[in-house]
């Protein structure tokens, strides 16, 4: 079995993530459940659009294809359909998958496409600088939106659910256990698997919105994920849920028709 | 010789499908060449349908038909959108039953829907019942061609059915055109 | 053992793909292209191919990549609209070297313009209609026959270069049907193999790279940006960028000898028609029925990377005449090359001209 140091790209390091980026461990965590798989890197395509989450298959070991912005989704139902015998791992930012790629990302969702997706939610278009993203909580400040949001956020992992993924998990980078083991149950379904990951960008986004530093926003995602199982109860009671709080676990774990599932 | 052939009615008459048969034959059968386009679009359906074959003994070069010589008008509105103006030395076969107005050139008059529902029990093959007068009429290809073609365009088991139109339609021709 | 057939252009060109091997086909339906995604549909995957309907011509390009770089042969058509979506993946292929065919059925534009009429308004899109400077492969078909001989060809021309070739054809000739024999195979040209020890982005003489499918233990990484010969980013050296922009655009500019394709009849005479796709029909016609020597017409297949040598074999021309389905688009490339004076005949709304309406031109300028 390799371990995910094996999937790296040695050669390409060091990396071009901030210090105190939450990307690092989204993608070490990914490689944990590949290696864990027992995935040959030989079998196995990283795709991804444009953004920091979308610079991470430059950095893995195997073939992989860094595309367009938005599109990553549709590169890798061609690949994929193409030749069902390799493995497609998605990496995408909230930017590039719910903006400018959410046409592709609901209707990859519909078509269930046996892929995993890692979404590396971070709130915010942090490549360019730190512009408001379809993720942007409400009243956040950034460079577009210096009076704060105004604009409702999307929930990916929910949106996820209702296109027809087979799997949908939402976790954070500070949950790392939890995380790989969603993107190990990911790997395995068939069917497009969505693993939505909040996950901490310092530099764009903790700056502006008084979590100055990293361990601010790792407190922060920590404090305000509430389990899904947990959820459900306080609604059932009738309990009110906490202002700004997020739900992580399993959203769901299905096993409607899927495409391009390895014959 | 170069001949340029127009269909026109409304849809659902089989006209595309009536061009391609004669297309077919002249291009498959009669070792003849054979350019067919029709009109596409919003304003063909519903409304008047118009297909064109262009048929000769040489290669084909200019594909578009210009000034037809041979009309096959099946509805009044075809006849007023595609068949109105056509020169004085061209002929035109009309569907008696369903045209009203007569050309300035020669017109050879076919029941052929009429004919389809009376003789043959199916309307649906008025179509090869204009085909087979077509043939008859102008020899624009061989009747050995068309009937060919016919038979391996129609669906399986109405082979006999169209077969019989296209018979009913060489005699209607030969009887209205006076050739 | 060879077929005849009576066929519509659409459906001979998605012959041609199957002919030469296409075995994934993304689409998104768009007049007057259609028909040839739903003769893929019916028959790829008789085939052992794939088809997808994507859900717009962004996602069918990409598609259509992702397909490419698993090795397969892999296409899509679209019209005016549908093309301009594509255009900034279209880049992409460009940029990584992605061997893929697109079949244009161009109609009148801008914008949805004329969906069921014919033009030839993308003649500079498919050349220059993604931003940054690239150079691509265009054919022109003129008949039915050649819708399905130039799609197939398209695919050798996209693998023997690796770049986006694109089949420009029109409403005229994907809409009409003519005889055609359909060949029982058609030569094939395979992909340059990526040599052992070779790296993916590293260029011959010939300024192309040898290609590694995904799967086959390369492990390759493309990417739109710039990037070195082992396919990394690099996207601040000016050197870096420098060769590798001229090295993509001059492994097709270089070939365009080895890759010419046209016609010529008449080389003496000193009034010579330029023309690609339908209008050359009519000039042929023209010549037919005037059986005149003084009159001259180059018929260009490949239009893109363009021939400029072609012109120098009417070596007595005084005037280039260009008709055209468009306001002049081929024209200003012809001028660039020549001394003597061309005239663009535009013809815009769907129709070819008439050969009446040529010849008055041609004597007017004679």
């Amino acid at each position: 079995m390799t371990s995910a140091r094996d999937w790296l790209r040695t050669d390409r390091l060091p990396h071009i993530y901030c210090t105190g980026c939450g990307n690092g461990t989204v993608i070490n965590c990914t490689l944990a459940a590949i290696s864990g798989m027992g995935w040959e890197r030989d079998e196995t395509v990283f795709v991804s659009g444009i953004g920091c989450s979308s610079r991470a298959p430059g950095y893995i070991q195997t073939d992989s294809l860094h595309t367009t912005h938005g599109r990553a989704l549709a590169f890798a139902t061609g690949v994929k359909l193409a030749k069902p015998d390799l493995n497609v791992v998605v990496f995408t930012g909230d930017g590039d998958l719910a903006a400018i790629g959410g046409n592709h990302f609901i209707h990859a969702c519909r078509r269930n496409v046996d892929m995993t997706v890692v979404c590396m939610n971070n709130q915010i278009y942090g490549m360019t600088g730190g512009q408001g993203s379809p993720t942007t909580p409400m009243g956040a400040q950034s460079t577009t939106t210096p009076y704060g949001s105004a604009e409702a956020a999307f929930d990916l992992a929910e949106l996820a659910v209702a296109a027809g993924a087979n799997y949908v998990a939402r976790w954070t980078a500070y949950h790392v256990k939890e995380l790989t083991k969603a993107i190990a149950t990911g790997l395995q379904t068939p069917g497009l698997s969505f693993i939505e990951v909040m996950t901490q960008c310092p530099t764009n986004y903790g700056r502006r919105n008084k979590q100055r530093r990293v361990s601010d926003m790792i407190e922060h995602m920590r404090t305000h994920a509430l389990l899904i199982e947990k959820k459900r109860r306080l609604e059932s009671e009738g309990t009110p849920i906490p202002e700004g709080m997020f739900t992580v676990g399993e959203l769901v774990r299905r096993a409607r028709p899927a495409m391009g599932v390895r014959r | 010789m170069r001949r340029e052939v127009r269909f026109s009615g409304f849809g659902g008459q089989g006209i595309i499908l009536s061009v391609v048969t004669l297309g077919r034959a002249a291009a498959l059968y009669d070792g003849k060449y054979a350019v067919q386009t029709q009109v596409y679009g919003p304003e063909a359906r519903g409304g008047a349908s118009m297909a064109q074959v262009i048929i000769d003994d040489a290669p084909i070069l200019f594909p578009e038909v210009t000034d037809p010589d041979i009309f096959v008008i099946m509805s009044q509105q075809g006849f007023e959108k595609y068949g109105v103006h056509a020169s004085k030395d061209a002929i035109m076969l009309v569907d008696s039953g369903l045209v009203h107005s007569r050309p300035d050139c020669r017109a050879c008059e076919i029941p052929a829907t009429a004919e389809a529902k009376a003789t043959l029990g199916r309307e649906i093959v008025a179509n090869i019942v204009m085909l087979g007068a077509l043939v008859a009429s102008t020899g624009v290809v061989s009747r050995d061609a068309i009937e060919k073609a016919v038979l391996d365009s129609v669906p399986k088991g109405t082979e006999e059915l169209n077969r019989k139109a296209l018979m009913r339609g060489f005699e209607l021709g030969e009887e209205a055109c006076k050739l | 053992m060879s077929r005849i057939e009576f066929m519509q252009g659409n459906t001979a060109s998605a012959e041609g793909a199957l002919a030469a091997g296409c075995r994934f086909f993304g689409c998104y339906p768009i007049t007057p292209s259609t028909e040839i995604a739903e003769h893929m549909a019916r028959k790829l995957p008789k085939a052992g191919g794939t088809f997808i309907p994507m859900e717009d011509e962004i996602g069918s390009i990409a598609s259509v990549i992702g397909a490419a770089w698993t090795g397969a042969r892999a296409m899509t058509a679209t019209s005016g609209p549908g093309f301009s979506l594509m255009m900034e993946n279209l880049g992409y292929a460009v940029m990584t070297e992605t061997p893929l065919v697109v079949v244009n059925i161009q109609r009148g534009g801008p914008s949805t313009g004329q969906p069921t009429r014919a033009a030839q308004g993308d003649m500079m899109q498919c050349r220059f209609g993604s931003h940054g400077d690239m150079a691509t492969i265009a054919i022109t078909p003129n008949s039915v026959q050649e819708m399905f001989d130039l799609t197939a060809k398209a695919f050798n021309l996209a693998d023997r270069y690796r770049v986006p070739t694109f089949v420009m054809s029109d409403e005229i000739i994907g809409h009409m049907r003519e005889r055609i024999v359909i060949p029982d195979s058609v030569e094939t040209v395979s992909r340059p193999p990526l040599a052992e020890g070779e790296l993916p982005f590293a260029a011959g003489d010939d300024g192309i790279p040898g290609f590694a499918p995904f799967g086959t233990g390369r492990h390759v990484h493309v990417t739109g940006l710039t990037h070195d010969e082992r396919g990394y980013p690099d996207t601040t050296d000016a050197e870096a960028h420098d060769a590798l922009v001229r090295r993509l655009y001059r492994k097709v500019e270089s070939a365009r000898r080895e890759m010419a394709d046209y016609e010529v009849t008449n080389p003496d005479a000193e009034s010579v028609f330029v023309t690609y796709g339908p209008p050359s029909r009519t000039v042929q016609q023209l010549l037919h029925d005037r059986q005149d020597e003084g009159v001259g017409h180059l018929r260009l297949r490949v239009v893109w990377p363009f021939p400029e040598f072609a012109l120098q074999e009417f070596a007595d021309a005084k005037v280039f005449l260009m008709p055209e389905l468009n306001m002049g688009q081929m024209a200003r490339e012809v001028e660039r090359h020549v001394d003597q004076p061309v005239i663009p005949i535009p013809k815009l709304g769907g129709e070819l001209h008439t050969p009446a309406e040529l010849a008055s031109v041609l004597e007017a300028h004679r």
